[in-house]
């Protein structure tokens, strides 16, 4: 891929501390994302996949530095992110914006609607003063509002209008990347498709990129074009959409596809059931984090943690034998697939 | 059915009590702002320093002159009117300093937490620590007397409760999305501070200053009271009740000989108070989203 | 085929909430459905539509705001309306047990484990504190907790969720009830947690030859677990068939539009299809067809409450115009 990289992250790693005490010293560290490392082309939704406390929220929080990385790098149009004051912090936010997955929590229940998709045109001089009430009655239209809703509050309005509001908030100041975080996982089914065609047109219309966070591997699935699949806080494997559904290499990939309930009572996949709870970040697992689960662990992987390698062509697994489990049921994505 | 009822006889009750509330308030207002011609001071004199009226020291009942009667020389009923205008005074300008300063000690504390936090919340403590009558005694003997060093010392001893009421209120609201969402949009500290986290938070700390204005009031006139607040003749309500000390007891078999002494100036701080306490209580029903549809 | 016998018979239940404004919100309005001993019957529909609801007042748990306005409840031959509350406590957790969504809040924070599974046991079987420990230790043993006498011992906060709801689960079964309803029991839980939680529900049904009431709004699991559905919309059935009819031939618009709207992991799909605007205000449920003013196929006919209508064994629909159902295409659930 000779493409440009629209974002980079490098060896992304973000401890908390876990403190205890009186003296709240500092006794261990949540490993919430170690040593993350991933690229985002221009044009592309890349989906980040994996369960709670997997890292991906951190995260998506770490490359905005909404919450400061412990140590590694991001690089958005080959700039270090990392590296900018706190002046320069808050100009460069202009390029990222975040859709978030609570639509009531969201909002600043006690502004206006045109204020709140108005607030970030104000901060960084988006288009004359005169012209920003227009310029927000049009994305309020682009969304599926109706104009008038400039005037209202956010507690008049439904859960799916809300992320509505906050997806016209987030195109406000017209971002070259949109960070999804669970941004439909708290709709209803039927808002929740309404809010997925919504972001897939406005994709193509304002020639986004996406960067989606999901739990969900059908929406991952319908919505991402390459997607990343993390586990403690460590990313498992690393490819398209079509290779991940039709040939996933990793046991926990595997296992996460298998474990999807289809709305098809004629559709049977292999059920992989894994075996007790996620770790603790905490302490995380030697050598792999996925041995104690793992179907299909040996002994090495207790020992030596994998590297995450290129398998095959645009295929990046950390398993030390990868393609030891596989699904069933290879999941057809087009008509015409040929990987 | 029932329920239905308890709802409107609930509703009606908390109109009521507003009402009462809002207007005693404004007749207590009234009054401050009529002072002068409710109860005419000497010409070219500080009309806050209750004139001398009988050169007898003891109390005298009332009088169609005297209508609230005479205490400790002085006319109780111009010491009630103008009272109002020293409670007025105290109430407001130190329940709005120490707001002002516990606002700022707490959302600093509350948002930027961390080592900010743990500071300015320890320092916090030591003053909540710190017995206020004694300090206050020991203020005054530092400054020296007078109603303005009375209002520095609540000042100083008061501007705590807003802090932690806003502090804990902050830390609520700052878990919520739309503060991320300031923060993602490239919005700077202060102007998160001031237009998403404070308008969030911030009514609690109204209807404390509301609930907190009447007992301020209470405070002072406990120091006048015990004579290290205001200077001698100064129309207070609880400088004046500093003049019944000696006579409360009543005098000759008769317990309630000067209940004039106490009943007025008593009284008005009573209403003061109260008034208070239910516009808080009114502000409280008002902003609470969950009363609103 | 013999037929399974007849566990428990809802008929015309009405659930009303009341607001702030004394506006009537006809949470259930008219629902009825059976449940046969032995199978799972999944409830679906989206957050409103009133399957909670229909799944608290089974065990009139309705809260003070709302009550059960009409109909008959009949369970194992007794109707449960007509039981003293004394009696219904009886009922509760013995016959009929409850797990819920979240398992964290279900469960009281200040006690073990141990002594809440053993509060129920001790209710209900007349046990003393040992026996009560035993079979205490037991259930959490069948619902796959490891080392269940040290967990006995803990409190909620030492676990983790899939624990928990396993935890719950075991204190739901304690007493072999006839009937589960498991509201959204793994909805707060991860994919591969939920998958455990499932398996263990259909395994212990069968060990205890129970009736499962499943809540969910999601059509993946019902397709995984239930052997008759029942799609509800605003506070009333609208179509209710074996999981075969729903999923192959599903008949209510509302049921046509939900189930294409889901993205979906074994096939490719270029655009969801979605259904137009929003499940109505409770407040103001449109008059006749609830879902009339979503519905491509609405016409003034709609205006008129529809009747149930059999399409074949088993399957009804509550649509005037499920026969024309051929006449949605994909893209008359397209976005607005």
């Amino acid at each position: 891929m000779n493409e440009s990289v629209l974002l980079k992250t490098k060896h992304l790693t973000k401890f908390f501390p876990v403190k205890t005490g009186v003296f709240r010293r500092t006794s261990g560290w949540v490993k919430a994302v170690d040593d993350v490392s991933f690229q985002v082309y221009p044009g592309e939704t890349f989906g980040i996949v994996g369960e709670s406390g997997c890292g991906k929220s951190t995260l998506g929080m770490t490359i905005l530095r909404l919450i400061e990385p412990t140590s590694g790098s991001v690089f958005f149009e080959d700039r270090d992110v990392t590296t900018l004051s706190s002046s320069q912090l808050l100009r460069f936010r202009k390029n990222i914006q975040m859709i978030f997955q609570d639509p009531f929590s969201s909002l600043n229940p006690r502004m206006r609607v045109g204020s709140i998709i108005g607030e970030g045109m104000t901060v960084h001089g988006v288009g004359a003063r005169s012209n920003r009430e227009f310029i927000v009655r049009t994305l309020l239209e682009k969304v599926g509002l109706q104009a008038d809703s400039f005037d209202r509050y956010p507690h008049e309005f439904s859960g799916g209008q809300r992320q509505r509001i906050g997806i016209a908030r987030a195109l406000a100041i017209s971002p070259k990347l949109i960070i999804a975080d669970e941004a439909v996982s708290a709709l209803d089914v039927s808002i929740r498709s309404q809010i997925i065609n919504l972001m897939a047109d406005l994709k193509t219309e304002f020639q986004l990129t996406y960067l989606f966070i999901s739990h969900d591997l059908s929406v991952v699935k319908h919505l991402c074009d390459r997607i990343m699949v993390m586990y403690l806080g460590k990313t498992m494997e690393i490819t398209t959409r079509e290779i991940l559904f039709c040939r996933p290499l990793h046991p926990y990939t595997v296992s996460l596809i298998s474990a999807v309930p289809v709305p098809d009572p004629d559709y049977h996949i292999n059920r992989i059931l894994l075996l007790g709870d996620v770790p603790s970040p905490v302490h995380p697992p030697s050598g792999c984090r996925f041995h104690t689960r793992c179907p299909v662990t040996r002994k090495k992987c207790e020992t030596d943690e994998p590297l995450l390698i290129e398998q095959e062509p645009f295929h990046f697994v950390a398993c030390h034998y990868p393609g030891t489990l596989a699904i069933s049921v290879p999941l057809i994505l087009t008509s015409d697939s040929t990987l | 059915m029932k329920r239905n009822r308890r709802t409107l006889f609930r509703k009606f009750f908390l109109n009521l009590s507003a009402f009462l509330g809002f207007f005693i308030l404004f007749v207590f207002i009234v009054v401050a702002i009529f002072a002068p011609f409710i109860a005419p001071p000497k010409p070219n004199k500080n009309p806050y320093l209750m004139p001398i009226v009988t050169w007898n020291g003891n109390p005298e009942a009332p009088s169609p002159e005297h209508r609230f009667g005479i205490a400790g020389k002085r006319d109780i009923f111009y010491g009630v009117i103008w009272g109002t205008r020293t409670a007025f005074q105290v109430g407001i300008i130190v329940t709005f300093v120490s707001t002002f300063i516990g606002l700022v000690v707490g959302s600093i504390a509350g948002y930027f937490g961390k080592l900010f936090d743990e500071i300015l919340m320890r320092v916090t403590d030591v003053f909540l620590a710190i017995p206020f009558l004694v300090a206050a005694m020991v203020f005054t003997t530092i400054l020296g007397t007078g109603l303005d060093k009375v209002m520095i010392a609540m000042t100083v001893f008061s501007w705590m409760y807003p802090a932690r009421l806003i502090r804990g209120n902050i830390l609520q609201v700052k878990e919520e999305q739309y503060i991320t969402a300031a923060r993602s949009l490239g919005v700077s500290h202060f102007f998160i501070i001031l237009r998403h986290v404070l308008p969030n938070s911030i009514f609690p700390v109204l209807i404390q200053a509301s609930m907190r204005m009447g007992s301020l009031v209470i405070t002072a006139a406990s120091l006048n009271f015990l004579g290290i607040g205001a200077p001698q003749g100064y129309a207070d309500w609880g400088a004046l009740l500093n003049y019944s000390r000696n006579w409360m007891l009543g005098g000759n078999g008769e317990a309630l000989k000067y209940w004039y002494m106490t009943v007025f100036p008593g009284t008005a701080m009573v209403l003061f108070v109260l008034s208070w306490n239910l516009v808080g209580d009114a502000l409280r029903d008002f902003f609470d989203p969950r009363l609103r549809i | 085929m013999n037929k399974p016998s007849l566990l428990l018979d809802v008929k015309d239940l009405r659930v009303f909430f009341y607001n702030d404004n004394k506006e009537e919100l006809h949470a259930v309005d008219g629902v009825t459905f059976q449940v046969y001993c032995g199978e799972t019957v999944a409830l679906v529909g989206e957050s409103g539509c009133g399957k909670s609801v229909t799944s608290l007042a089974l065990l009139r748990l309705i809260d003070s705001n709302g009550r059960i306005t009409g109909g008959e409840i009949t369970f194992a031959g007794i109707n449960l309306l007509h039981l003293s509350k004394k009696q219904m406590q009886g009922i509760r957790g013995k016959d009929i047990s409850m797990i819920f969504q979240e398992p964290s809040t279900a469960l009281n924070p200040v006690f073990t484990i141990g002594d809440q599974i053993m509060e129920t046991i001790i209710l209900h079987q007349h046990v003393n504190q040992k026996e009560a420990r035993d079979i205490a230790e037991g259930m959490l043993k069948i619902a796959g907790i490891p080392d269940p006498g040290k967990r006995l011992l803990e409190y909620p906060h030492e676990l983790s969720g899939g624990m928990k709801q396993r935890a719950m689960i075991a204190m739901a079964l304690s007493c072999r009830p006839k009937l589960l309803i498991a509201d959204e029991p793994t909805t707060s839980l991860d994919v591969t947690i939920q998958a455990q939680i499932l398996e263990l529900i259909r395994d212990l049904q069968q060990k205890l030859n129970m009736a499962v009431i499943l809540i969910t709004h999601d059509l993946g699991i019902v397709a995984d677990m239930a052997n008759r559905i029942i799609v509800m919309y605003a506070g009333k059935i609208v179509e209710e068939g074996n999981r075969q009819d729903i999923f192959k031939d599903p008949s209510h618009p509302y049921t046509i539009g939900l189930l294409r709207s889901i993205p979906r992991l074994d096939i490719h799909q270029e655009k969801l299809s979605s259904i137009p605007g929003m499940v109505p205000d409770p407040v103001h449920f449109p008059s006749g067809c609830r879902f009339r003013n979503r519905c491509p196929l609405a016409d003034p006919l709609c205006q008129q409450e529809p009747s149930s209508a059999l399409i074949s064994d088993h399957h009804f629909v509550y649509c005037h115009h499920w026969k024309r159902k051929a006449e949605l295409q994909a893209e008359s659930f397209t976005n607005e």
